[in-house]
């Protein structure tokens, strides 16, 4: 099928299966590597996006599902080029992310959870996150980092240096 | 990938009578008849598995006309395309069948609640689906729509064995209708729910207990049992009800009861556990809920 969707604000069109995995969609068809696949199976939370706004499994979603609807994926979560998401900012700051290959998914757990509740409680955090697994065991640090993104401005103000132009240096 | 897409065929439609009109198709020789696909959360991982069989498959995510909960003086209804999210959101629907938001809390993780549907989780038939035994504690009926008309089956008959189900052929479940129990109903009420699994989120369930009880004094007016994981199917205990509703709820009934279920059980040894902890924990889980019918009653 001739597929056309938004992906991160930009309409995109692909020809795929109408069976075919979003996540595969997006690595493959569209290049944007940034979700990650790891068990393939719905447990891992690894290939999290986001379709019209809900949290999803990218590799539980066909292709024909997510025709004319609007997916952000962790490519599409920095609001620029010099500037990081609250959340991005936060794992930056506590050490959030380890090996990286669950941090895509977390984050966007992280996101949907602050749009439901903007200052969690640890229970909640646990609750957000349960869906995703960090083979690292850094749960902790990703804990502590969404609850210190919640204590931070939901836009960044420009004039801030971020964690990542500290990390560049 | 371990799957060739090439076998399979799947076609979306926009209103209920186009699927219906799909699904009312002979099977095609090669490719069998018209399945449908909801939310993907069980189907999409047999399909990247290797497990799903080839055909053709309709997608009835778009019918928005399966979607939503009605409340009317008689029922709470649910569309077949309800999400878990949409069932724990629903405020009435929760303080009234609290065990549904209690098992739609337990399916999986938020990313699946958005996606997982009730209509799926019957129809995928899995004996360890965390729904099944809340509709078993309520008595819902189930609402199937074909080309010839609309049909209602009480879940507790639905499932027949192994992935059998009453679906007949054309048939597409399209409402799932839980009976609302008249104001003045006597006596306490319980409603119990409780997973047993390896991790808090995500896993599926080694034993599932979901009761609903009403008690009056020491006596119980009524009980339904639902259990999952424990049988061929999601189970009704209908004779262990039947010892429950015998007599006072004292130590004596309640070791009854446990024998009786003992026996109405019949739980296997696979990857998630083995039988003799399924029957000790199902064992466990019904003392606890009749330990709190009977804490509930000294209140």
């Amino acid at each position: 099928m001739r597929l056309t969707l938004t992906v991160n604000g930009i309409e995109r069109t692909c020809d795929v299966h109408p069976l075919a995995r979003l996540l595969d969609v997006l690595r493959r068809d569209l290049s944007l590597p940034g979700t990650k696949e790891g068990c393939g199976e719905g447990e891992c939370g690894a290939c999290s996006v986001f379709v019209d706004g809900k949290l999803v499994n990218s590799c539980l979603v066909p292709a024909m599902q997510v025709a004319g609807r609007d997916i952000q994926t962790i490519e599409g979560v920095a609001p620029s080029a010099e500037l990081l998401d609250r959340v991005q900012e936060a794992f930056l700051r506590h050490g959030g992310a380890q090996c990286g290959i669950c941090t895509p998914g977390m984050i966007l757990a992280a996101k949907a959870l602050l749009a439901e509740h903007p200052q969690p409680t640890m229970a909640q955090v646990r609750e957000g996150l349960g869906g995703n697994l960090c083979r690292c065991t850094g749960y902790t640090k990703i804990f502590e980092s969404v609850i210190a993104a919640a204590a931070l401005p939901a836009i960044p103000p420009s004039a801030q240096p971020s964690a990542l132009e500290e990390a560049k240096r | 990938m371990s799957h060739n897409l090439s076998d399979f065929v799947a076609q979306s439609v926009q209103t209920l009578p186009e699927a219906l009109r799909l699904l009312a198709e002979p099977a095609d020789p090669s490719l069998g008849p018209w399945r449908p696909l909801a939310g993907g959360t069980d189907l999409m991982v047999t399909l990247a598995a290797g497990t799903l069989p080839a055909g053709r498959y309709v997608d009835i995510w778009p019918l928005d006309e399966l979607r939503g909960i009605t409340v009317t003086d008689q029922a709470i209804e649910l569309g077949a395309l309800t999400t878990y999210t949409e069932i724990r959101q629903h405020a009435q629907l929760m303080t009234e069948f609290p065990l549904l938001g209690l098992a739609a809390k337990e399916t999986g993780a938020i990313a699946i609640q958005n996606r997982g549907t009730i209509g799926g989780n019957i129809a995928n038939a899995s004996p360890a689906a965390d729904t099944p035994p809340a509709l078993l504690a309520y008595d819902a009926e189930l609402e199937l729509t074909s080309l010839s008309g609309v049909r209602t089956v009480a879940y507790s008959q639905f499932h027949s064995g192994y992935k059998q189900m009453d679906r007949r052929p054309g048939e597409l479940i399209t409402k799932v209708r839980l009976r609302r129990p008249p104001s003045d109903a006597p006596g306490r009420t319980v409603h119990y729910y409780r997973k047993v699994g390896t991790r808090a989120a995500q896993a599926i369930s080694k034993v599932c207990l979901a009761a609903f009880a009403r008690i009056d004094g020491a006596r119980l007016l009524n009980i339904r049992l639902g259990l999952g994981s424990v049988a061929p199917t999601p189970l009704r205990c209908t004779r262990t009800e039947s010892v429950l509703l015998s007599g006072p709820l004292d130590e004596a009934l309640i070791r009854r009861a446990e024998a009786t279920l003992a026996y109405e059980c019949s739980p296997i040894d696979d990857v998630r556990s083995t039988s003799a902890y399924r029957r000790r924990v199902t064992l466990n889980l019904l003392r606890e809920l009749l330990q709190q019918c009977r804490s509930d009653r000294r209140e």
